[in-house]
């Protein structure tokens, strides 16, 4: 019997499975995926926005002002890549005035400090790569940016620390009241009996709203796909460079990232399947037509890579926060997370979090371990702090990943990490390994040796992301005996 | 970290591949002792210990070895001489005034301040991500060089059935590995209308294995949720766009990538050397000295080479001008540079340093085609005068083209502002 189970590892239930983990009680998270932040919250724009852009009275616009707030103090007790640049929205012709000057006024409502709009001269002064057709934008020096998969995974680490279970690699496939007033949620392999359960299924957690409530939702997914560019290449804006929206759309958005990089993107299409994460030629191609009016000489030649993540939309375009209405008590949820869920995330956490703890009536711990921060990685150390570094772990003397300079310290790491890494692709958002300009072609096969090595486990297990998705297929042998079964 | 801590060297070589192991034999041979080859790798060699085909040394051995037998040469060679290989260290930094900063397992970080300092770090081939081909990110997409490493250094196969998108020569070679390890190579597949690889690849590798080369085409879309489980090809227009219903569909597990290489030049760049947009490596000059002097780059850090001999024999020139700089021997002389002229590509060097009575003749232009042509004239010249003509049967930018300038030729530029290197049907008057 567990006290809390919270559905989804991405980074709202991971936010509030730390928040949750400050209280006694036995938790447990629940994801379909092997790893955490494997769904949007690993594939969107990382920024931390200012609070601008949600209407006054939404709970949209509380929260991210109230989260994005929080962001500093928090990234900084995880040890999570975090940097506030500021934003621009960028305004092509008067007509786009009205719309800047009511988000500003949208910014003054919701309490967003420092905004104003500033012209042309300012802009090109700020950011001398904007298109020279620029007329006016909106400044927002409080934006923000973060790495979304290294927070999520730092949150899970810290309710892990504190006693929270991650069950992961088990979709969810029904939740229900049990005849004792408790939960029953049922996974691809066990059931498990709880007091409350939290829905922050992100694309998911409609159809588990719909399971419990009779008051109904409907998701809509909504994809994005994005460019990223090598940070090798000079980067274009210091700023995250918005383009107002108008009756043409919501336009696309060039953004430095926390470790340099610059992305490009995201589109919007909605889809039927909400986990199909393919990007297509058609939604690239308008991802680089509407990024040149931000920056008219776009240059492609540093891009490393190409991805899309899912917004998990709701109909009535509010996030749905706290208890669920219209089922039976214990139930929780934060349905409709979309942007600015990611600002959103440590308000969400903490107040979900309480209000489960108030409905368990839990006391706080008395022995609740501090977030250990994640440690400076490698590539961000100077000389005497990676001798220093080398000379507590000689692991530290070899790099595996060449591009991104990442030690084989820090891999080993981050597989015994309290969520560790158990595939490539959760080695690759925990220190960055492979996520370079080669993409992984010279590292991952050591990165694979290394997961065998600490896991115990043969290389023919090792997975690029979970399930099937295995590296290798057979020895030379096998396979050679499989083509040629008469020859010995 | 302070000076006192650092170690002194005549030349430091970052690279113990063919091109750094050539560079430091050659060094040596010039009288350089107190030199040091450093390798990230955990042992020399480079790329050419995962080529375990043959068809390496021909020009340089007269014989034809795998990639392990040839390396192991110079590695033989190295050790004869004494010179100092470290293995499994990481060259982290490259400064302007040679200052050096590595790190490794053995003996943490190191600083070293040497005289010279030879790049020779190789190049990396290019990830699905650099041509954003749409569709998933599953597993079972390997750049071709990695999947080699897996099936020749690790022993495992990454995939049964497999389609190649490119024919750069590791994706030709692959195709033949995978097809005699028990794979199926449904389609080699290229966006060019001519492959860019080794015409004798194309027919040892692919032809003689029945495997089909689709030359203007690409995929225009990968499958698969977990695991790769088809590719679409599609022909593509002059344009290099996709024709839509031409697209063929191929049911299989892995998509090898071919698509090019990279010269991997993150120090040379934080050194503050100059590079050239169009080989993607330092500028040099006949020396192979880049813009700082006293840094030297040869091999695939310089430009893409088809041949592991050709690398070789630049680096010892790398290496001799690396020990040539140290003992003080100045190369002087009026710089001219060497342009691309018609039909050229990536001229290297892109300056010759041209010497009272030419003693350093003959000079070697390489460079590629920029597509294939047949019975045209290689044509240098200097200020508009043809100074050089040489007929070729082919020329196509699968194969590095290079051509020697004789002291004739190059007292010929004495007085040339630039020389520049062309491609043309006729052969010029002289």
């Amino acid at each position: 019997m567990y006290d809390a189970i919270i559905i989804g590892a991405g980074v709202i239930g991971c936010a509030v499975a730390q928040q949750l983990a400050k209280y006694s009680g036995k938790i447990a998270v629940i994801d379909r995926m092997e790893d955490v932040a494997d769904g949007a919250s690993k594939a969107n724009s990382g920024i931390v926005h200012a609070g601008f852009d949600a209407h006054p009275g939404t709970e949209k616009a509380r929260l991210n002002v109230k989260g994005s707030k929080m962001y500093g103090k928090l990234a900084k007790e995880l040890g999570v890549p975090y940097g506030q640049p500021g934003a621009l929205v960028l305004g092509f012709s008067e007509e786009d005035r009205p719309t800047l000057e009511n988000l500003l006024k949208q910014a003054i409502a919701n309490e967003v400090e420092g905004c104003r709009i500033v012209e042309r001269d300012e802009i090109l002064k700020m950011e001398p790569n904007t298109n020279p057709d620029v007329v006016c934008a909106l400044y927002a020096p409080t934006s923000g940016l973060v790495s979304p998969y290294e927070m999520t995974c730092a949150l899970a680490d810290s309710a892990a620390e504190n006693g929270a279970e991650f069950i992961l690699n088990n979709p969810v496939l029904e939740v229900k009241p049990t005849m004792d007033g408790n939960w029953l949620v049922i996974t691809e392999r066990n059931e498990y009996k709880t007091r409350a359960v939290v829905n922050c299924a992100g694309m998911g957690s409609g159809v588990i709203h719909n399971m419990i409530s009779s008051r109904k939702v409907k998701m809509i997914a909504r994809r994005g796909e994005y460019y990223l560019l090598d940070h090798m290449a000079e980067i274009p804006f210091t700023m995250t460079m918005f383009q107002c929206p108008t009756k043409m759309g919501k336009g696309v958005l060039v953004s430095p990232t926390t470790h340099g990089n610059t992305l490009l993107g995201p589109t919007a299409d909605d889809i039927d399947n909400g986990y199909d994460v393919a990007t297509t030629r058609k939604a690239l191609d308008t991802v680089l037509e509407k990024v040149k009016l931000t920056w008219k000489n776009v240059n492609l030649r540093p891009v490393i890579t190409t991805f899309s993540g899912i917004r998990a939309h709701e109909e009535n375009g509010d996030f749905i926060i706290g208890e669920v209405e219209g089922a039976p008590a214990g139930a929780f949820e934060a349905v409709g997370v979309e942007s600015p869920g990611l600002s959103a995330a440590p308000a969400i956490g903490q107040e979900l979090g309480d209000q489960v703890a108030a409905f368990l009536k839990a006391e706080l711990k008395t022995d609740w371990v501090k977030p250990t921060p994640v440690p400076k990685s490698f590539r961000n150390m100077t000389d005497e702090e990676r001798q220093a570094a080398y000379e507590q772990d000689k692991e530290y003397g070899v790099l595996v990943c060449r591009c991104e300079q990442v030690t084989e310290a820090e891999i080993r790491a981050a597989i015994r990490r309290p969520v560790g890494a158990r595939s490539i692709d959760a080695v690759k958002r925990r220190t960055r390994a492979g996520m370079g300009r080669c993409q992984g072609g010279f590292c991952s096969p050591r990165v694979l040796e290394i997961l065998c090595e600490e896991l115990g486990v043969s290389p023919l297990e090792i997975t690029k992301c979970g399930g099937d998705s295995k590296l290798l297929v057979g020895t030379l042998t096998q396979i050679a005996k499989e083509a040629r079964p008469d020859e010995n | 970290m302070k000076t006192e801590n650092m170690i002194n060297v005549d030349i430091l070589i970052v690279g113990a591949g063919p091109a750094g192991l050539a560079a430091a034999i050659a060094a040596k041979e010039a009288g350089i002792n107190n030199m040091i080859v450093l390798e990230r790798e955990d042992n020399a060699g480079g790329i050419l210990r995962q080529c375990i085909h043959n068809g390496f040394g021909l020009h340089r051995f007269k014989e034809e070895l795998t990639g392990p037998e040839y390396a192991q040469r110079d590695i033989d060679k190295a050790a004869e001489m004494g010179i100092d290989v470290r293995t499994g260290v990481t060259v982290l930094n490259v400064t302007e005034d040679k200052v050096v900063t590595a790190i490794s397992r053995e003996w943490g970080l190191q600083v070293f301040k040497a005289k010279a300092v030879v790049l020779a770090m190789g190049c990396r081939e290019r990830p699905r991500g650099a041509l954003a081909i749409p569709g998933t990110r599953c597993a079972g997409i390997y750049s071709a060089g990695t999947a080699q490493k897996f099936v020749n250094l690790e022993g495992f196969m990454p995939g049964r059935k497999c389609v190649i998108l490119g024919s750069g020569d590791i994706g030709l070679i692959m195709a033949r590995r995978m097809t005699l390890q028990g794979a199926k190579v449904l389609a080699c597949v290229e966006l060019m209308p001519y492959s860019s690889g080794l015409n004798r690849n194309i027919v040892q590798c692919l032809q003689d294995y029945n495997i089909p080369l689709y030359l203007s085409h690409t995929v225009v879309d990968i499958q698969g949720k977990e695991r790769v489980t088809g590719v679409t090809v599609a022909k593509v227009d002059e344009n290099r766009r996709p024709i839509p219903g031409s697209e063929i569909q191929f049911e299989c597990d892995t998509l090898l990538l071919s698509v090019g290489l990279l010269p991997e030049n993150e120090l040379t760049i934080g050194a503050g050397v100059e590079m050239s947009n169009v080989t993607s490596g330092a500028v040099v000059d006949d020396c192979l000295q880049t813009s700082i002097p006293g840094i030297f780059a040869c091999g695939n850090v310089l430009h893409v080479h088809d041949l592991v001999d050709h690398v070789s024999n630049e680096s010892f020139k790398a290496g001799k001008a690396a020990a040539d700089y140290v003992n003080g021997i100045v190369h002087t002389g009026r710089e001219v540079p060497v342009k691309d002229g018609v039909g050229v590509r990536g001229c290297v060097p892109q300056t010759i340093k041209l010497e009272k009575g030419a003693e350093h003749a003959p000079v070697s232009v390489m460079f590629r085609s920029d597509r294939v042509y047949q019975n045209h004239y290689i044509v240098v010249k200097a200020d508009g005068k043809a100074i050089f003509a040489q007929k070729k049967m082919i020329c196509t930018p699968g194969e590095m083209a290079d051509i020697s300038l004789n002291a004739k030729a190059l007292a010929a530029c004495e007085e040339a502002a630039e020389i520049v290197v062309s491609i043309e049907a006729e052969k010029p008057a002289m």
